[in-house]
Formats: C-alpha cells, sequence, structure tokens
C-alpha cells in the first residue's frame, strides 16, 4: 500500500474513532441537563434551612409553633398527664429529624437534605451542601465531599457547625467512604479508599483518619496506633483500618483488615492503642444505649460479590444475631432508635435506605429512595 | 515507503561509541558496513530518520497513545468501582500475584511467538487490540469478579506485546544507537502517561458521572493506536536487522535459522553466557528494587508531608523519566549499556541513603524523585538495549523476553520479602536492609560484568577504522 493510501486510511480511521469519541462526551454531557431537572415521582425537594440541632427548617418550626399553642391550651384546659406526657413524645418523634444525602435528580441532587424522621419519605428540605458522605451528632457534622483541582479532582473533609457553615477542612488522599461523629459531636472519623500508585492499578487500602474537633488534633492515619492483636504488640505492611464508631470522646471500635482477615477492634485515643476484639466483623455501629453492634459479616459460603450479612453482637454475652435482610450489605448502618438500624442498599438512583429490627425479626421495609449516609438529628 | 529502512541512515557507530563494545560486533560488522552504507546513501533524504529511526517514533507514537489510553481508565477506575458500583475495592490486590504471575508466562509466550515467523508485528497488534477490547468491555461488566477477570485480560495484552515491540525497536536500531532509540520511546511511552490521567479529568468535569464517556474515548485512542501500527509499522518478515552481535548469539542464530526459531533454540538462549549473565544480574538487581507504591510510603514517612502531596509522587517520577530517558539512553549508547544500567542502580541507593539519612528539607522529595525517575530512565530501556546486543536476531523478542521476565519475578518477589522485612522490623529497618541488599547485588554484578567488552578476543582485533 502507499505511503498515500496509507495516511488516508489512518485519517478516515481518526475521523471514524473520534466521532464515536466525541459523541461519547457529547451524551454523556447532555446527561447533566437531564439530571438537573427534578425527577417525577419523587418527593417534593425545595430549598430551605437546615441545621444540626433540634427543630429548624422552616416547616418544621411552623409545626412546632402550631403543637405549642395546642399545648399551652390543653394545659389551661387541665388535660390528664398521661395525655401531655404522650403528646411529648410525640413532639419529640416529630422534631427527631434524618439529614441525608439526596441522590434525586434535580438541582439539589448531592445535596445535604433534611426530612422530619416520622416522615421520611416526605417532602425534603435541601441545604445546598454538598457532600458525598456525611454524619452528623450533637450539633456538629462532617461532610466528605468533592473539590475540583486544576488538574484532578480532589476531596476533602469539612468540619461542619450546627448551622452547616465549615469550621475548617482537611485535605483527603483517597475516594471518602465511612464518616462518623461522636455523640457529642467533638470527635470525628473518617475512612477513604486509597488506589495503588503502580502502573497497572489494582491495590487498594484503606486510611482512617481521626480528628478531635477541640484541640484540631488530627491523626492522619489510625496506622500510627499500636495495635495490640490477641494480647501482643502486632505490626505489618498490610494492615487497614476502616469503619469507625464512637464509644465516647476517647473509645472507638473500627474494623482492622490484616493477612486476610478482618477483626473488630476498641480504640483508645489517649493511650494511641486499638485492641483485637473479634474476627470477622466490618463497619461496627453502636447502638444509642452503647450495648451492642450492629455490622457486616463475611459469610464463608457466600458468592464473591455479595458476600456480607447484616448482624447485631451483643457487647455483654458477645452473642451475634443475624438479622432479616436477606441481601448483601455494604454500608455502616445507622441506628434510628434502640430497635432499627437504617442501611442503604443500591436502587435507581445509586442507593437507596432501608431499615430492618436489631432482634433478627421482621422483614426490611424501604425508608427513603434516592438517599445515603443519613444522621438522626434531635 | 518502508520506515524501518531508515534505520540504515544513521552510521553504525556514532563518534563517542564505545570502541570496546563496537569491537565485539566485528564479526558481522564488516559485512554490514557496506550494505548500510549503500542503503544510507539511498535513504539519507530522510533526515528526521537520521535522528531516530522512524520504526522507533512509529511504535513510540504507538506506545504513547496506548498508554493515555490505558491511564485515563486508570485515573478514574477506583472512583468508578466504589460510587457508580458500589463495591469495596479492598482485597483487590490479593489477586496481584496471580496477575504477575500469568504477566510473567504471557511475556514468554509472546516474545517466543513472535520470534517465531518473524511475527513481531502481528503478536504487537495481537496485544495491543487485547487491551483495547478491555475497554468497552469495562462497561459491561458489573461485578467485582469480572472486573478483576478484564483487568487481567488488559495485563496479557501488554504482557504479549511487550517483548516484540522491544525486539522491533532493537531490530530497527543499529548498534550504538540502541541506548537512544529505547530513550527515544520510553519517553513518548511515559509522556502518554502523564496525558492520559489529564485527559480523564477533562472528560469527567463536562460530563456526570461520565465514566461511560472516558472509557468509550479510552477505547476509541486505544483502537487509533492499533490502527497507526497496522498500517506504518514494519512487518517482521523481512530481513533481521544488522545490530551488533557476539559469536556466541551469532552461533545461535544460525542454529535458531536453521531449526526455524524452534523452542529448543529458544531455549538455547541460555547457553549464549552474556545473555545469561545478564539475565541473572537483572534478576539480581530486582530482588534489592523496592517497589514504587513502598518507596512513595518510605518518602511519606520520612518527611510527614502532608496527605494531598502523595498523588504527586508518581507524577514526579515520571515526569523525570520522561526527561532524562533521552540523554541517559545516549549515555548508554555512548558508555556502554551495561554500566549505565548498574549506575542506575547506584542512583536508586544514593535515594535509599537519603530516605535513611536524617538530614531533611523540602529539597528530599524533589532529589529523591529525580533518582527514582533517573533510575527508571537508566534501567528501563537500557536494559533493553544491553540485552539487544547479546541477542541473535531471529531470536530478539524471546531473548528480550527472558530478561525482562527476569527482572520482573524478582522485583515481585522484592515486594513480597519488602512487605515481610517492614511487617517484621518496621519500614527504616526493612529499607536499610533493602539497601545493604542493593549494594551487595550491584557489587555482585559489577564482579560479574556481563558486558560483551570482557571478551578479550573480540577487543584486539577487528576495530572498525572511522
Amino acid at each position: 500500500m502507499s505511503t498515500r493510501g496509507r495516511l488516508t486510511l489512518l485519517f478516515v480511521a481518526i475521523l471514524a474513532l473520534g466521532g464515536v469519541a466525541v459523541g461519547s462526551v457529547v451524551r454523556a454531557s447532555a446527561r447533566a441537563d437531564q439530571r438537573d431537572h427534578q425527577q417525577d415521582g419523587g418527593p417534593p425537594v425545595t430549598a430551605g434551612q437546615v441545621t444540626l440541632s433540634g427543630a429548624d427548617d422552616a416547616t418544621q418550626q411552623q409545626q412546632d409553633r402550631q403543637q405549642q399553642g395546642q399545648q399551652d391550651k390543653d394545659r389551661q384546659q387541665g388535660q390528664g398527664r398521661q395525655q401531655d406526657k404522650d403528646r411529648q413524645q410525640g413532639q419529640k418523634d416529630r422534631q427527631q429529624r434524618l439529614v441525608f444525602r439526596n441522590m434525586l435528580w434535580g438541582p439539589h441532587r448531592d445535596e445535604l437534605v433534611s426530612v422530619p424522621a416520622a416522615q421520611p419519605a416526605g417532602a425534603r428540605t435541601a441545604s445546598g451542601v454538598h457532600c458525598l458522605r456525611f454524619y452528623a451528632a450533637g450539633g456538629g457534622g462532617i461532610c466528605l465531599q468533592q473539590a475540583s483541582g486544576v488538574l484532578q479532582d480532589t476531596y476533602r473533609a469539612v468540619v461542619l457547625d450546627a448551622n452547616l457553615h465549615e469550621r475548617r477542612h482537611f485535605a483527603l488522599t483517597g475516594i471518602p467512604t465511612r464518616a462518623r461523629v461522636s455523640d457529642s459531636g467533638r470527635m470525628m472519623a473518617w475512612t477513604v479508599f486509597v488506589s495503588g500508585d503502580s502502573y497497572a492499578g489494582g491495590t487498594f487500602s484503606t486510611r482512617t483518619s481521626i480528628l478531635d474537633t477541640r484541640t484540631w488534633t488530627l491523626v492522619r492515619s489510625l496506622e500510627e496506633y499500636q495495635v495490640i492483636k490477641d494480647g501482643a504488640p502486632y505490626r505489618n505492611v498490610d494492615i487497614n483500618f476502616w469503619g469507625v464508631t464512637f464509644a465516647d470522646d476517647g473509645h472507638f471500635y473500627a474494623t482492622l483488615g490484616t493477612g486476610g482477615k478482618t477483626y473488630l477492634v476498641r480504640g483508645d485515643v489517649q493511650a494511641k492503642t486499638v485492641t483485637t476484639l473479634r474476627e470477622n466483623v466490618e463497619c461496627p455501629s453502636l447502638s444509642p444505649d452503647g450495648t451492642r453492634l450492629a455490622f457486616k459479616k463475611r459469610i464463608p459460603d457466600a458468592p464473591t460479590d455479595a458476600p456480607w450479612h447484616e448482624y447485631v453482637l451483643d457487647l455483654r454475652t458477645m452473642r451475634e444475631t443475624p438479622l432479616a435482610e436477606q441481601r448483601s450489605v455494604d454500608d455502616q448502618a445507622v441506628w434510628l432508635d434502640d430497635h432499627t438500624v437504617a442501611y442503604a442498599l443500591a436502587g435507581d438512583y445509586g442507593s437507596d435506605l432501608w431499615t430492618v429490627p436489631v432482634d433478627g425479626t421482621g422483614s426490611p421495609t424501604r425508608l427513603a429512595t434516592a438517599a445515603l449516609a443519613p444522621a438522626v438529628i434531635g | 515507503m518502508y520506515l524501518a529502512d531508515a534505520r540504515s541512515v544513521t552510521k553504525p557507530a556514532g563518534p563517542g561509541s564505545d570502541p570496546g563494545r563496537q569491537a565485539s560486533t566485528s564479526h558481522d560488522h564488516h559485512r554490514d558496513h557496506g550494505r548500510e552504507h549503500r542503503r544510507g546513501r539511498r535513504l539519507a533524504r530522510a533526515s528526521l530518520a537520521r535522528v531516530v529511526p522512524g520504526t522507533v517514533l512509529i511504535l513510540g507514537t504507538v506506545s504513547l497513545v496506548t498508554d493515555i489510553s490505558a491511564e485515563m481508565v486508570t485515573a478514574v477506575l477506583p472512583l468508578y468501582l466504589v460510587t457508580e458500583l458500589g463495591l469495596s475495592p479492598l482485597g483487590f490486590g490479593l489477586l496481584d500475584g496471580l496477575y504477575n504471575g500469568v504477566s510473567a508466562v504471557v511475556r514468554l509466550v509472546g516474545g517466543h511467538l513472535a520470534d517465531r515467523g518473524r511475527r513481531y508485528k502481528a503478536t504487537a497488534a495481537v496485544g495491543y487490540g487485547l487491551s483495547a477490547l478491555c475497554k468497552p468491555a469495562l462497561l459491561a461488566v458489573h461485578s467485582m469478579t469480572s472486573i478483576g477477570l478484564v483487568l487481567a485480560v488488559d495485563r496479557t495484552g501488554k504482557g504479549l506485546r511487550t517483548a516484540p515491540r522491544d525486539a522491533m525497536i532493537s531490530l530497527a536500531s543499529p548498534a550504538g544507537t540502541q541506548g537512544r532509540s529505547f530513550g527515544v520511546h520510553r519517553a513518548m511511552d511515559t509522556a502518554g502517561a502523564l496525558i492520559g490521567p489529564i485527559i480523564a479529568f477533562f472528560i469527567m468535569r463536562t460530563t456526570v458521572d461520565g465514566f461511560d464517556a472516558v472509557f468509550t474515548v479510552s477505547f476509541c485512542v486505544a483502537t487509533t493506536g492499533v490502527v497507526i501500527l497496522l498500517l506504518f509499522a514494519p512487518s517482521g518478515d523481512r530481513s533481521p536487522a544488522p545490530a551488533g552481535q557476539v559469536p556466541e548469539a551469532a552461533e545461535a542464530a544460525e542454529a535458531a535459522e536453521a531449526e526455524n526459531v524452534s523452542t529448543r533454540a529458544a531455549l538455547g538462549l541460555l547457553r549464549v553466557r552474556e545473555l545469561r549473565r545478564l539475565t541473572i544480574c537483572a534478576a539480581l538487581l530486582g530482588l534489592a528494587t523496592v517497589s514504587d507504591s513502598f518507596l512513595y510510603l518510605l518518602l511519606q514517612h520520612a518527611l510527614g508531608v502532608p496527605d494531598e502531596w502523595f498523588p504527586l509522587f508518581p507524577i514526579g517520577t515520571a515526569t523525570a523519566f520522561l526527561l532524562l530517558a533521552v540523554p541517559i539512553g545516549q549515555a548508554a549508547d555512548r558508555f556502554a549499556s551495561w554500566r549505565v544500567f548498574l549506575a542506575g542502580h547506584g542512583g536508586l541507593l544514593v535515594a535509599y541513603g537519603l530516605l535513611l539519612s536524617p538530614v531533611h528539607g523540602d529539597w528530599l522529595p524533589i532529589v529523591v524523585l529525580l533518582l527514582h525517575g533517573a533510575f527508571y530512565a537508566a534501567t528501563d530501556g537500557v536494559l533493553m538495549a544491553a540485552a539487544a546486543v547479546s541477542v541473535p536476531a531471529p531470536l530478539r523478542s524471546s531473548g528480550l523476553a527472558l530478561v525482562q521476565t527476569g527482572q520482573a519475578v524478582t522485583r515481585f518477589a522484592c515486594s513480597l520479602l519488602f512487605g515481610a522485612a517492614w511487617t517484621a522490623w518496621g519500614d527504616r529497618t526493612a529499607l536499610a536492609a533493602a539497601a545493604i541488599a542493593l549494594t551487595g547485588c550491584v557489587a555482585l554484578s559489577a564482579l560479574l560484568r556481563p558486558e560483551a567488552t570482557t571478551r578479550p578476543e573480540a577487543t584486539t582485533k577487528g576495530l572498525p577504522a572511522r
């Protein structure tokens, strides 16, 4: 073939392949418009004020005022004490809210939204704050978000105050996966996936950081802590930590992975140690009363793509109870109260939130569609 | 037009060529010289090719384009697995050992197949094509297992093509310019690796969850690479290039030709003393070469640099590699590639020393990464240039695959050993141990001296008149 012929062929090939390439990019960017339009059928999402303490978004405040008026009236009329107590409980439930990442298509996609805990599928109040992962407690929040760099995307952990304003932020080295805050709101922890640097890719590890928001002391990696495994100091390059859950401001539980196994560890912030407690416990989540851990357990015969089952471990008896959810849960569950946990499963819009009783009874119920990373507020 | 023919334009020996090395090639040299001279005049008009053979530029372009495609995917794959597929990528590295083993076997098989009937181009095209097909396949599969499988096929493609491609580069380059040719090729290759992630980033920025767009564009780019290879790379069925050979290699070449490049002939390569020693030395040095990820971890531990700097480390190494590949390749032509290869490991040893030393400063990561990049520039292509001299042309691909595999296998063993040492003793002690091992391996390799210049009978006669 002549040089001219070859060059013509190359030109034609580049034209055709270039067309396919440009077409795919155009198609993918057209998706941006589509996803900015409010999706049909989902709950309405409107901008409003969202806070991380008590009841505060506009509708809630209105409801509260009405309720307060009613209550005052009732009192004047000398209603019974039991009725009053019921109402207080009812008020508490109504005041309780869920804040999570909204994944519904529309202008508020990926923003933190608030819904009344009693109507999780109801109208969502959007905060304007974008997060990939989120958690909040004690009036403090942690938001792991994407930040566009000049030549590459970066991620950062933003510490939020009760009004969702940034207090400080910290650069992350990988893709956010887990975030937790201690009950007081003082201690925060997050986990990211770090991908290998080798040419062919393939190796992944996790990096878990712990932040004290009172002193702003940041432990960049839990790997700085002394590991005590089976009663003796332990060291290994393949050590990974993920999924911290705080017991109090000085202690936490987490997962330690090493040598192809995972362990439940108890960590001590002051002593900078983690001690292994039990094998095959991932992504622990401590109950509000501090007596039980919800966690995902690797099942030996399960398919490699769905390896986990959600369990609850009683810390006093060390007895495990499998939950009624039959699907493989890859999430760090959140306790809605002492009897129910919520977790994310893949859904039509990224993920949906589901709940299941913690005693192994009942069956899973969908809590909210197109939602991720919930936190109970109030 | 056969671009490969342009290789003959280059003078067989530059003014600064190492005379000893040149002498070692004397057996073939007289015969080749006249032939090259005639062809050289015929093609003297190809001025660009005077600097670097056209085949090398073509293969460099193919590698550049292919690396853009590969690194585009590498840049977004972790995010794709975690956010789009919701997979936990932990434990993904467990298959790494298996991949490495498969890759080593594939490389040897690919190298040998390419020599049979001189199907360098065909074998390389299959390798590049296989990797290109893996890009759309990534979009079709959604489970960890199947994605692992696609990545394994991608690596198989890479394993298949490496040795035939390097054989084509060496066969297209006259003796005394091998280092420069490999340097140019590796520089172009690395440039692609640096460009790829940037393109992926811009696609992700203009789209919403544009992983499909990244994979599609990556496929189109990779296919362009295959098209360039098929249209412009020379087919291997023409006479092999007159690259310099040692006498034993020439005998093996004759044997190979007689046996039509049988497996026995390929195994016979181990009887070529220079090649055997080179393979042993490369493997020995590979045993003390700490993997990139460990080195970056050590750098971070030593300096306590902020986390956000960490992703910049590989970019630093690649940039240094890109800038130094050609000058160091030329140095390899001048001072004998084997010595440069050894010096590169010396540079790595200095980097280890700096990491162990108590001196710290803002300059330290820059110097360490510069040394690390220089190490790659002085070892990656240069090793191929060194090996090419000892391998007869009909067995070039098999021979290069042998050396590469020896090195890759021991480097993998090193990462296992280093991991164990880290576990047992901690990072600094492990690095100190690696530094001692590297010192020993460098000393031992220097003693073994696999370079052809050690042959007294070759140095005393047949110096080309210039």
